[in-house]
C-alpha cells in the first residue's frame, strides 16, 4: 500500500503500545496484525518519536515539519524515513488511514 | 519536550529488519522486562487427578468464596503491567472454572500483556475458543492430557464423562486454530496410550517436540491430605525410572555434561538458590509469592495490604536470604555438589515435611540415581561425601564434550 505525506493515520486500536523498562513494546491484541499471533514490535526512540505523533490529528507532512524541529536532519530524509516507517506500519495493520 | 538529536534515517532502518523491529516473546523476556507473572485463579478443579497436587473439589464454595474477586484480579494485573510484566500466565486448578474466566483474560489482553493459559480443556467452549481466536493470547494454550481413552482419562481424573469433555475442548481450539502444545503425567493407566498420544501430538501444530511430561509428583501444595500425598507417593516414579525418561532425551549426555559444568556445586546455606524471586506469583487468595509451590505462610505478602512493586522489590527479596539451620541439611545438602541436579528447594520441603530446610529423600534419591548414571558418584557414594567434584565434572564434561560441527 502506498503511503502518502498528505494522509492523516492514526494507531489500530488492535494495538496496545507499552513502554517497558524505557522500551516501547507494541503487542497486537487481534488475529492477523503481523506475520503469526504472538509477534511483537519495538521501534527505537525516533521510531517511538514517529509513532506517538500517529494520533489521528496530523498529516505526515505536518509529522514531517515537527520532526525537523526537532531532529538535526534533512527534510527529504526525514520524509524517506517517515513514508518508509509508515508504510512499514500499515502493511502491518498497526496504524491505519484515519 | 526535546528529544535528542539523531539522525533519523540511521537509527530507524535496518536493511534486515526494515523500519519496525519484530520480537519473538522469548527473545523479548531474554532480553529485558519482568517476563512473566503467574497468577493461580482457583485452587479448584474439576478433575479430581489422583496424582494432583492441588485440586479442590470444584463445587468447594468455601474456597470459590475465598477466592480473589475479580476487581481484584484486574488490580493485580494493572499493577503487573505497569512494572512491565509482558505475560500473565492463568493456572489453577482449572482456572475456567471461573465464571469472569473470560473477563480476565480479555482485560490482561488489553492491558497489552499475553496470556499463558494452563487448562485441561474440557471448559473450553465455542465462546471462549471464539474469544481466544479473536483475541489470540499471543502465547500457547498449555493443555494437560489424562489419557487418549474413555478409561484411562476418567480413570485419571476420577471424573465421569471428563474424556469427552477434553475431546470437545480441543477440538474446538483446533477448529478456531488456536496454538496449544499438550503434555501430561507420567502415570502407568498411560503406559498403554504413550505410543498413540505421541503420535497424537505430532499433528499439533504448535508441538515442535514431544510432550513433556511430569513423573517426579509434588506433594498437597496446601499440606491439607496426608491421604491424598500416600496416593501421590504411589504413583510417582521411582528414581531409576526417573533416570530411564530423562535418559531417552536426545543428546542427553551432551546436554548433561553441559549442564553439569555450569550449574552443579554444593550451594552452601543459603536456601533459595533456584530463580524464586524473579518473577512473582500470587495464589488464589491474593498472596504474592516467590515461587508457586512455596505457600509457607511466613513467605506469602498479602497483596490486601501492600502493593505488588513493593511484594516483588522489598518483601519478597528479604525472605530469600534466609539460610538453612536443620543441621541434616547442613550436613547433606549444604555441602551436596548435586544441588544442580536435584529439586529440593524450601516449597518442596515445606510439601513434604512443613519445614524450609529438610532434605527431601525422594528427591534426593532421584538426583543419587541420575549421578551414578551420569558416572559421577559410585554406588556407594553421596554428593555430600564427594570433594574431588570439580575434578568428575570436568572429566564428565570432557568425555560427552558437543562436537564442533
Amino acid at each position: 500500500m502506498s503511503v502518502s505525506l498528505e494522509t492523516i493515520y492514526v494507531q489500530s486500536e488492535d494495538v496496545v503500545s507499552r513502554i517497558i523498562e524505557d522500551e516501547l513494546i507494541i503487542v497486537p491484541l487481534v488475529s492477523g496484525i503481523g506475520e503469526s499471533d504472538d509477534d511483537l514490535y519495538t521501534l527505537n526512540e525516533t521510531g517511538r518519536a514517529i509513532w506517538s505523533r500517529l494520533d489521528g490529528a496530523k498529516s505526515l507532512n505536518q509529522i514531517a515539519e515537527e520532526l525537523l524541529e526537532e531532529f538535526e536532519t534533512e527534510a527529504e530524509t526525514v520524509q524517506k524515513d517517515l513514508l518508509g516507517l509508515v508504510e512499514e506500519l500499515v502493511n502491518r495493520k498497526l496504524v491505519m488511514v484515519r | 519536550m526535546t528529544l535528542p538529536v539523531s539522525p533519523v534515517l540511521i537509527i530507524i532502518y535496518s536493511p534486515e529488519m526494515g523500519y519496525v523491529t519484530r520480537l519473538h516473546p522469548d527473545e523479548y523476556e531474554g532480553l529485558k522486562g519482568r517476563g512473566q507473572i503467574d497468577i493461580e485463579l482457583t485452587e479448584r478443579c474439576n478433575n479430581n487427578c489422583v496424582h494432583c497436587c492441588i485440586n479442590l473439589p470444584e463445587y468447594d464454595a468455601r474456597a470459590a468464596e475465598r477466592e480473589m474477586d475479580a476487581g481484584f484480579v484486574k488490580e493485580i494485573l494493572r499493577q503487573a503491567a505497569e512494572i512491565g510484566f509482558l505475560t500473565v500466565r492463568f493456572t489453577g486448578g482449572e482456572p475456567t472454572l471461573r465464571p469472569d474466566f473470560a473477563e480476565l483474560y480479555l482485560f490482561a489482553r488489553r492491558l497489552g500483556m499475553q496470556v499463558i493459559l494452563f487448562t485441561n480443556a474440557r471448559r473450553i467452549t465455542p465462546e471462549l475458543a471464539g474469544l481466544l481466536a479473536r483475541y489470540p493470547p499471543g502465547r500457547v494454550v498449555e493443555v494437560s492430557v489424562y489419557g487418549m481413552s474413555v478409561e484411562t482419562y476418567d480413570r485419571i481424573t476420577r471424573c465421569s464423562g471428563a474424556f469427552d469433555e477434553f475431546r470437545r475442548g480441543v477440538d474446538l481450539l483446533v477448529s478456531h486454530k488456536i496454538p496449544f502444545i499438550v503434555k501430561g503425567p507420567k502415570l502407568p493407566f498411560i503406559k498403554d496410550e504413550k505410543a498413540m498420544f505421541e503420535a497424537w501430538a505430532t499433528t499439533i501444530p504448535a508441538m515442535d517436540q514431544l510432550p513433556v511430561y511430569s513423573m517426579n509428583f509434588e506433594f498437597r501444595a496446601r499440606r491439607d491430605s496426608p491421604e491424598k500425598n500416600d496416593c501421590i507417593a504411589r504413583f510417582r516414579a521411582t528414581p531409576e525410572e526417573s533416570v530411564a525418561m530423562l535418559a531417552k532425551q536426545p543428546n542427553y549426555l551432551e546436554e548433561m555434561a553441559q549442564y553439569c559444568s555450569k550449574y552443579i556445586g554444593p550451594p552452601g546455606d543459603a536456601l533459595f538458590n533456584c530463580g524464586a524471586g524473579h518473577s512473582v506469583c500470587i495464589d488464589a487468595y491474593g498472596h504474592a509469592q516467590a515461587c508457586l509451590p512455596l505457600r509457607h505462610p511466613d513467605y506469602c505478602v498479602d497483596l490486601r495490604g501492600t502493593t505488588l512493586k513493593m511484594a516483588l522489590e522489598e518483601r519478597i527479596p528479604a525472605m530469600l536470604n534466609a539460610r538453612a539451620s536443620s543441621p541434616e541439611y547442613l550436613h547433606r545438602c549444604a555441602k551436596c555438589f548435586l544441588k544442580g541436579l536435584c529439586e529440593q528447594c524450601p516449597a518442596k520441603s515445606w510439601t513434604e515435611y512443613g519445614t524450609l530446610d529438610t532434605p527431601v529423600e525422594y528427591l534426593c534419591e532421584v538426583a543419587h540415581a541420575q549421578a551414578r548414571h551420569l558416572g559421577l558418584i559410585g554406588n556407594d557414594e553421596y554428593g555430600w561425601e564427594v570433594t574431588d567434584w570439580k575434578v568428575r565434572v570436568a572429566r564428565f564434561a570432557e568425555a560427552h564434550r558437543k562436537q564442533d560441527i
